[in-house]
């Protein structure tokens, strides 16, 4: 590993990814000393850490790594107790913290904590994993393919769950993965990494995905990156159309109007509390009153916190143009359709949303 | 001396035909049980005191080697000699130096257990997971923090595994320290090898010593490692 210059601006996630044998394992090693740097130097908070003894360093960074490593021999509390033992703290403030730690990722504090690792399931020893490395809310966090050994659903449900936490938190973090789908949900910057820990490109993950420094990061991000910049908006992140909405009843040439101040070529018929019934045909406006003439159900009806590529694959799915967008209450607030997402794909990497903000 | 020319006779003589036909008699055993308790005690004394100070040896080098790895080697070898030197040949080798009597079965029975102890501690703290130790070490704990909080505690299970066959081993292996001159069950059965009852109350003994001291340690090591019974108990 040679010549590798990263700065993480605190609060960020710091995502360094790369195929095996890239260094970032190594790069991110480095930090805490688990590897020495011969040259060159690391600096947190201005403060290098080759000033700084290996052991009491390591105290003030979170670890965590991806076969967790928590102490079969030791109680989940006293494996989360382990730093502030280290340091000292009282019987009293340990306890109260192991119970609120535990609380923070989403375990039952008195069923949890006398239980011994062998006693968990994965999912449970990657949130001790986690609970662990925040102990003494250091501010930095060292996470090496934290949620690499989990089934696909708890992956994505600690992800989750992690970007939730994150967003209270606010730590500076450096997260190494191998997948590039973990790294551009998870990034607020992605390093993307070369062999022999040379530095392909630090970005954004919009940034990344729209505009690939070299061949090698455009072929690491894959051929559908533009679907996975898709995957970093949500519906309510893009400007909707504004829906002809119409009810049965109403009169007709109203109704003609609306459809004429709209975007979108055919009527949204909605009941009494605007919940979409369906799309109308031209045949429907054509008396003095509308009518329930119905030209297709209203499927598919989206949501404002769906992820653009989801969206997208509901309208391929139902084979439509146009897609209603609805609130919680499930009344109808606007319009989605192709020609809105492919705009999306356009906008600035800067105003895509990344990591912690987009959920 | 021959330690066999000084056997005693241990019976009187008498009209008791169970015991004049060197049989199996309940009732001169029950009279004579007394004369066995100090050799029970004095098999139990060479027994503890033998594993004790080997395992305080074999310990200290396994935890020496296990950051020196070039030392496995020469510590192997070395006990493994000590390991296959005959116990009865090692008494006599040693009655020139340290004379007949205590110090001299307790040095051939302590030489013995070296190897049992180094090799299972050794084994034990081999087998520490590797991402407990990353794990320990990334969060700021000491190599001595490491060692005496995470890996010996997690050796324990093959450290107590030892420590059971090195007891039972020298339980066994004691019956011959009265060769050195130091007592023991030993010298109660070789003083009347043709007597039944005398060699099933002497014999009988240690092997339920050897029982009783495993059991112990075994007690122990579940009171020690509660750990090692959760994953049952999911």
């Amino acid at each position: 590993m040679k010549e590798l210059s990263l700065t993480v601006p605190a609060g960020d996630i710091c995502v360094l990814v790369g195929p095996s044998g890239c260094g970032k394992t190594t790069a991110m090693r480095m930090v805490n000393r688990m590897i020495d740097i011969t040259d060159g130097d690391i600096l947190l908070d201005g403060q290098s850490v080759r000033e700084r003894r290996p052991a009491e360093l390591r105290r003030d960074i979170g670890y965590a790594i991806q076969q967790v490593g928590l102490f079969p021999h030791l109680s989940v509390a006293d494996n989360i107790a382990t730093v502030p033992r280290l340091l000292g703290w009282d019987r009293e403030r340990i306890r109260t913290r192991v119970d609120q730690l535990l609380e923070l990722v989403s375990l039952d504090a008195s069923e949890t904590r006398d239980r011994y690792p062998a006693q968990l399931s994965g999912g449970q020893r990657q949130r001790v994993g986690v609970a662990r490395a925040l102990a003494v809310d250091p501010p930095l966090m060292l996470m090496d393919e934290p949620f690499g050994a989990i089934d696909p659903i708890n992956r994505e449900r600690l992800q989750n769950e992690f970007l939730r936490l994150q967003r209270e938190i606010r730590k500076t973090v450096v997260f190494v993965t191998h997948d590039i789908d973990e790294a551009i949900k998870m990034g607020d910057r992605i390093a993307v990494l070369q062999k022999g820990g040379h530095l392909a490109q630090y970005a954004p993950p919009a940034e990344l995905l729209m505009q690939p420094a070299n061949p090698f990061v455009e072929d690491f991000v894959g051929a559908d990156r533009a679907l996975k910049r898709l995957a970093l908006q949500r519906v309510r992140d893009v400007d909707l159309w504004k829906a002809p909405l119409v009810r049965a009843g109403e009169s007709a040439a109203e109704a003609r109007a609306k459809l004429a101040d709209s975007e979108v070529p055919y009527p949204l018929l909605v009941d009494e509390h605007g919940r979409p019934l369906g799309w109308l045909s031209e045949r429907a406006l054509v008396g003095e009153r509308v009518s329930d003439e119905l030209r297709s159900r209203p499927d598919p009806v989206l949501e404002m916190d769906d992820v653009l590529r989801d969206a997208l694959s509901d309208l391929l799915a139902e084979e439509a143009q146009y897609g209603a967008v609805v609130d919680e209450r499930g009344a109808v607030t606007g319009v989605l359709s192709i020609e809105i997402l492919s705009h999306a794909l356009k906008a600035d990497p800067d105003e895509v949303p990344s990591g912690a903000d987009a959920l | 001396m021959n330690p066999l020319l000084a056997q005693v006779e241990i019976r009187e003589r008498t009209s008791d035909t169970c015991v004049a036909d060197n049989g199996f008699c309940p009732d001169w055993i029950a009279h004579h049980i007394d004369r066995y308790v100090d050799p029970f005690f004095q098999h139990v004394v060479l027994t503890v005191v033998a594993v004790a100070i080997g395992f305080l040896i074999a310990f200290s080098l396994a935890l020496v080697a296990y950051r020196r790895r070039w030392l496995i080697n020469p510590i192997t070898q070395v006990t493994g000699v000590l390991y296959t030197i005959p116990s009865i040949a090692a008494f006599f080798l040693l009655l020139p130096l340290t004379g007949r009597g205590f110090v001299t079965a307790t040095i051939a029975l302590v030489a013995y257990v070296l190897l049992i102890i180094f090799r299972n501690v050794l084994t034990g703290l081999d087998n520490v997971p590797e991402e407990t130790k990353d794990a320990g070490r990334g969060m700021g704990l000491t190599d001595r923090q490491l060692l005496w909080r995470v890996e010996v505690p997690l050796a324990l299970p093959e450290i107590m595994a030892g420590l059971r066959i090195a007891v039972t081993t020298t339980v066994g292996l004691a019956t011959l320290a009265f060769f050195a001159g130091a007592g023991g069950l030993g010298e109660q059965i070789f003083a009347d090898i043709n007597f039944k009852s005398n060699v099933v109350v002497a014999g009988g003994l240690a092997v339920a010593l050897a029982g009783m001291l495993d059991a112990v340690i075994l007690l122990t090591q579940r009171a020690i490692t509660p750990w090692t019974r959760a994953a049952a108990t999911r």
